[in-house]
């Protein structure tokens, strides 16, 4: 019995949204009260209730699951409590907040690390997040608002999400929800108007959200009938195959979150190499190396299968694996620094281009800068 | 050659003075002029209806003067509980068909009318023959109107619509209407109603109304910089430029470019730069490369510009351009050698654009 419970992995619905205050709790809510009217049983593993009344109120009703207290430099602090939902074994959670990070000494660092958990005992898990926690957008989202969003959930977490909905307000109606005192005190309300709740700002995430949702709908769904006209494509051009250059460089973060955005549009596959010539990287200075490794590592957790390649000639070696694995396309950083480094990296993008073939090369660019812009008045 | 003066071309927006001026324009009528606020749906069950007279409610319920003047004959029961507690001017009925009262509406002034139903035709003999042009009317006379919609009923979607259900409602509104809608909200919820289209067609409509959505917000967005003097940071959608040159393999190159597009849901662009002294046969070669891209449906620009790399990347910039393909040509000549050549300059310069090179 048990393990015939085990083997049917929970249902994941996501809320996603472009900001505070635009009603995704409040939709997870109503939904929640929907499925008990239907006699699921559903509980609350986590609410935010950001004092807001109309929200706070549907909770009437439900079931809350306790939260953890959790001791962090002499205070206590509340957290989800995963094991007591386990235990209390609902057939659906509510996890509000799903991008929301851990407090140190939680067993897992991520709260959707957590749901995974919950997932994975069959519990089917309804949550919520804005759009610009999507990791691979985090350059995109930099570079078109000026935000940087630090907790970022990988794109297979919300790729595996059984049903995404967008949960839409407009930015006006939002910006009015603001003024009122709707989604934070009024102090709060002040600075957030002042910084994050500009416009254009709004503006730019809602359409970004709407486009994800559109996208994450197309892919979710059913296969193309046989000769319909995005199989046909496929079969035509065969599958891409993208090869991500790692180097030593900070900035090749925004490269790896590019790359995986692509491949995602495209369903191709990726890879991200780093060459050295010893093939282990010990022949570099330990800063080089760290940063190296923590760049493999960022691309594993987006589930990019990495490689580290022994060559003397980087752009050979690059090239010659892209071969092997059939990549259709190369993905290298493009960097702006003084001049005369500018001109050496020159050389390794021109000897990339003119080795690659019958590949293309794409030298992404540097969302990581931004030129700060004039403000809305 | 000049500047193609084509179909494409009225749809490259940036930079352009009459826009800005149109825009402009509009928000100085906007003053006058009530606001227009469309619930647009995937299909119908999904509750737009709902969400348009909650808000009425709930504005009412803060001081706003709120009136119902047009309803739907079939409401859930949960809708018309929203719907009955509001004041309401009642349709008039002529040959079966409900129609909005003007004039009633008109004399009785209210800050905002409910509209339920955008898409109706009304019969003949009325004085507007559709209901969008009654509510026009009502915004003109600087009434707000909250409305809502279904895709099916937008004239420009009925062929989507129809190829993916098989069928398309007779009445419908234009898109140019959506358009300058000074908000458009996507209820985005699954169906509640009795539907014949299975999961794959809701699904497909469903993707249709998010990115029609999002291409009027992105629209917004421009307008929105446009008069407050921002200058665009860009990248919520992705806009593709495919750079044309005689010898270019632009047959690979706008193929690709499209299927890229089509992928990312973006828009695909294709520009010259004039080079004097093309030979007859690069002219030549040109022409046929422009009627590619016409094909694949670029906005096609041809650029005047001393500086080539210069000329395409400022183009770039105005025109949000998030990916440059460009064709690479492996014989070198001793003059890109020594001076870097478009290839060269293009990546050294282009920030914040990705380039894509391509094989000849």
């Amino acid at each position: 019995m048990t393990l015939g419970q085990a083997s049917r992995r929970g249902r994941l619905k996501i809320f996603l949204g472009y900001a505070a205050g635009v009603g995704k709790t409040y939709q997870m809510l109503s939904e929640a009260h929907e499925l008990r009217s239907q006699g699921v049983d559903v509980v609350i593993g986590y609410f935010e209730p950001h004092a807001r009344r109309d929200t706070i109120a549907l909770t009437d009703g439900l079931e809350t699951v306790p939260r953890r207290i959790i001791e962090y430099k002499e205070s206590p602090l509340e957290e989800m409590d995963t094991d007591a939902i386990l235990r209390r074994r609902p057939q659906a959670v509510l996890v509000d907040e799903f991008p929301h990070t851990n407090v140190p000494g939680s067993a897992r660092p991520k709260r959707w690390e957590d749901v995974e958990v919950l997932l994975d005992a069959g519990i089917d898990v309804l949550t919520t997040m804005n759009v610009q926690h999507l990791e691979s957008l985090n350059d995109q989202i930099w570079q078109s608002t000026g935000v940087r969003v630090r907790e970022t959930i990988p794109d297979w977490v919300l790729r595996q999400a059984d049903e995404i909905v967008m949960v839409d307000l407009t930015p006006r109606a939002l910006l009015n929800r603001l003024e009122r005192g709707v989604v934070y005190a009024p102090e709060r309300a002040q600075a957030a108007l002042q910084n994050f709740f500009r416009e254009s700002t709004l503006v730019a995430l809602r359409e970004l959200a709407m486009r994800q949702t559109a996208h994450a709908v197309e892919s979710r769904q059913p296969p193309e009938e046989p000769g319909g006209p995005i199989e046909a494509a496929a079969a035509a051009h065969g599958r891409e195959r993208l090869v991500l250059l790692i180097e030593p460089n900070p900035a090749s973060a925004a490269l790896i979150r590019r790359g995986r955005r692509v491949s995602d549009y495209l369903q191709a596959e990726c890879f991200a190499v780093s060459v050295s010539r010893a093939g282990d990287l010990s022949d570099l200075s330990p800063d080089q190396r760290e940063t190296i490794e923590r760049q493999l590592n960022f691309a594993r957790g987006l589930h990019i299968e990495t490689r580290i390649l022994q060559g003397d000639d980087a752009a050979q070696t690059l090239v010659n694996f892209a071969r092997v694995v059939g990549a259709t396309q190369i993905f290298v950083m493009r960097q702006k620094g003084s001049r005369v480094p500018s001109l050496l990296r020159r050389g390794l993008v021109q000897r990339i281009v003119s080795l690659a073939g019958d590949m293309q090369v794409t030298i992404v660019a540097d969302r990581s800068r931004r030129h700060d812009k004039p403000q809305a008045p | 050659m000049r500047r193609q003066n084509g179909e494409a071309d009225k749809r490259v927006r940036r930079p352009d003075p009459e826009a800005l001026l149109r825009h402009v324009q509009a928000a100085e009528r906007a003053e006058h002029r009530g606001q227009l606020k469309i619930f647009l749906g995937y299909a119908s069950g999904v509750g737009k209806s709902f969400r348009m007279f909650d808000e009425g409610r709930r504005r009412h319920a803060r001081g706003e003067d709120v009136v119902v003047v047009a309803m739907q004959p079939d409401m859930d029961a949960e809708t018309e509980a929203v719907a009955r507690t509001l004041e309401a001017v009642p349709t008039l009925l002529m040959n079966g068909i409900p129609v909005i009262d003007v004039p009633a509406v008109l004399k009785r002034r209210p800050q905002v009318c409910l509209v339920d139903g955008l898409a109706y035709d009304n019969p003949p003999g009325s004085p507007h023959a559709r209901r969008y042009q009654d509510v026009d009317e009502l915004l003109a006379a600087g009434l707000s109107v909250i409305t809502s919609l279904n895709l099916a009923y937008i004239v420009e979607q009925q062929d989507f619509v129809r190829s993916v259900t098989g069928k398309a409602p007779a009445q419908g509104v234009p898109q140019d209407f959506i358009d300058r809608a000074d908000e458009v909200v996507i209820v985005d919820a699954p169906t509640e109603a009795e539907t014949p289209l299975r999961a794959k067609q809701l699904s497909q409509l469903r993707q249709r109304a998010l990115l029609l959505t999002a291409d009027v917000v992105d629209h917004q967005l421009e307008a929105y910089l446009l008069l407050n003097g921002i200058e665009p940071s860009w990248g919520t959608q992705e806009r593709i430029l495919v750079c044309m040159t005689p010898r270019a393999n632009a047959a690979a190159l706008l193929a690709s470019a499209r299927r890229n597009v089509d992928r990312f849901h973006g828009e695909l662009f294709a520009v010259y730069v004039n080079q004097p002294n093309l030979t007859a046969e690069d002219q030549t070669a040109l022409n046929r490369n422009l009627i590619l891209a016409r094909a694949q449906q670029a906005h096609i620009d041809i650029l005047d510009g001393s500086d080539p790399s210069g000329t395409i990347l400022d183009y770039a910039r105005a025109h949000g351009i998030t990916q440059i393909f460009v064709g690479h040509n492996l014989r070198e000549t001793w003059r890109t050698r020594l001076t870097g050549g478009l290839l060269d300059r293009l990546i050294e310069e282009a920030e914040g654009i990705d380039v894509r090179v391509f094989p000849h």
